[in-house]
């Protein structure tokens, strides 16, 4: 189609307004760039990062919803129809191991994975990958096929079946297409952590870690280095950028 | 070639000339708050949902947040209110802001139904039961109802 509006070169400068960038000179050759706002509301998605969680299933107390809440009440998809029908961003899991008896809950949510098997499927390109490894569905594109919610291992996609309103205007979400975890990435774009780490923090159990996985320095990447973790379903080899420790 | 261009011409100037006789002719457009649009009002009517249109797949794809346009800012604005409760109305009420003239024109808008249709921090009033089986099923919600009990006991 085409753009039929006229030119206008303001419109598209990106980093304008809140983010105007303030060159300060020091000394010949060395120059010091501060760009007002966030820098991750300037930026948007960085290619460079790619962002992860870290679950430490010891810290998770079995009767503790509090991640599960905080995503609800941050995206705004507490259901309001049948049970078997509402959606489930994360959900909290227990696992019992059958010779032990040992029981472990854990939030299992979009595992956000680097070969996705729901974009791998998806028929329109609705379901992609943002260049921060973020998974998420472009509900313009969708359709409502569900082949993602078939492809995709851990459950984590969910349909909307009724009319929805009283949206978050960040969370768009309505009938007839597919949702799930959005790592937050309202929150991520203005450099914040997600809702459900924050609500893990404020709770004292501080079972979820939140950070770039590209970045060697982030507290995810040294704990990841230093202790023992793993993926669910490590055997599908679809790098999950959520991982867990003490499963 | 020469005729098609009179028939317009007479057809042209036939509208205008019902326009004159009815300055009021068309949807009423309800007022907004906030600085006008400096583009222009006739740029907007044309163009708006282009603008949303492109940095929706900005915000989306790029993660680019402070755009120029999005539906949200509309409603900073363009937010009408109810003067009997005052608060806002949503989309299921003629009197919302884009309802007025795409009814006018037959055009039914499917932004909302994903998006909010008000300002944000308003808690928007749950939607009428009858429109959980789709807006042209004719069923108010007495009938709808009776229709859910009845499907209820087939469960």
């Amino acid at each position: 189609m085409q753009d039929e509006r006229p030119l206008d070169p303001s419109r598209r400068n990106f980093f304008k307004s809140g983010a105007a960038a303030v060159t300060l000179t020091l000394a010949p050759g060395v120059t010091v760039m501060a760009f007002g706002g966030t820098a991750a509301s300037a930026q948007g998605a960085d290619a460079g990062k790619r962002w992860g969680l870290l679950i430490d299933v010891n810290k998770c107390s079995k009767d503790c919803e509090a991640c599960v809440t905080a995503c609800k009440d941050e995206n705004g998809w507490e259901g309001k129809g049948k049970a078997e029908q509402n959606a489930q961003w994360i959900r909290k899991v227990t696992l019992k191991d059958k010779s032990t008896g040992r029981e472990s809950s854990l939030p299992v949510m979009c595992q956000h994975c680097e070969q996705p098997p729901c974009v791998d499927v998806c028929p329109t390109g609705a379901s992609f990958k943002r260049k921060d490894g973020i998974v998420l569905v472009d509900k313009h594109i969708c359709i409502g096929c569900r082949y993602c919610m078939m492809a995709c291992p851990f459950k984590a996609r969910s349909f909307v079946h009724e009319p929805v309103n009283n949206q978050k205007t960040f969370a768009p979400r309505g009938k007839g297409t597919v949702e799930s975890c959005t790592l937050c990435v309202h929150r991520i774009d203005a450099g914040r952590i997600p809702a459900c780490v924050e609500a893990c923090d404020a709770t004292g159990n501080g079972a979820m870690t939140f950070g770039d996985l590209n970045d060697p320095e982030s507290e995810i990447s040294k704990a990841l280095t230093a202790y023992p973790s793993v993926a669910l379903r490590d055997d599908l080899d679809l790098n999950p950028g959520v991982r867990y420790a003490n499963l | 070639m020469r005729l098609i261009l009179a028939i317009l011409l007479v057809v042209n100037f036939a509208i205008s000339a019902v326009a004159e006789e009815h300055p009021d002719y068309g949807p009423e457009i309800p007022s907004a708050t906030g600085e006008p649009h400096p583009q222009g009002n006739e740029f907007m009517r044309k163009f708006h949902m282009d603008l949303l249109s492109h940095d929706r797949d900005l915000t989306m794809y790029e993660g680019i947040r402070d755009t120029d346009a999005s539906l949200k800012s509309c409603f900073d604005c363009h937010a009408v209110t109810d003067q009997a409760t005052g608060n806002p109305v949503t989309y299921e009420d003629e009197r919302n802001f884009c309802r007025v003239c795409h009814d006018y024109a037959a055009v039914r808008v499917d932004c909302f139904m994903c998006h909010r249709s008000t300002p944000e921090g308003f808690n928007e009033p749950a939607l009428l039961k009858s429109r959980l089986l789709g807006p042209d099923d004719g069923l108010d919600d007495a009938l709808f109802t009776e229709l859910a009990a009845f499907v209820a006991n087939l469960e």
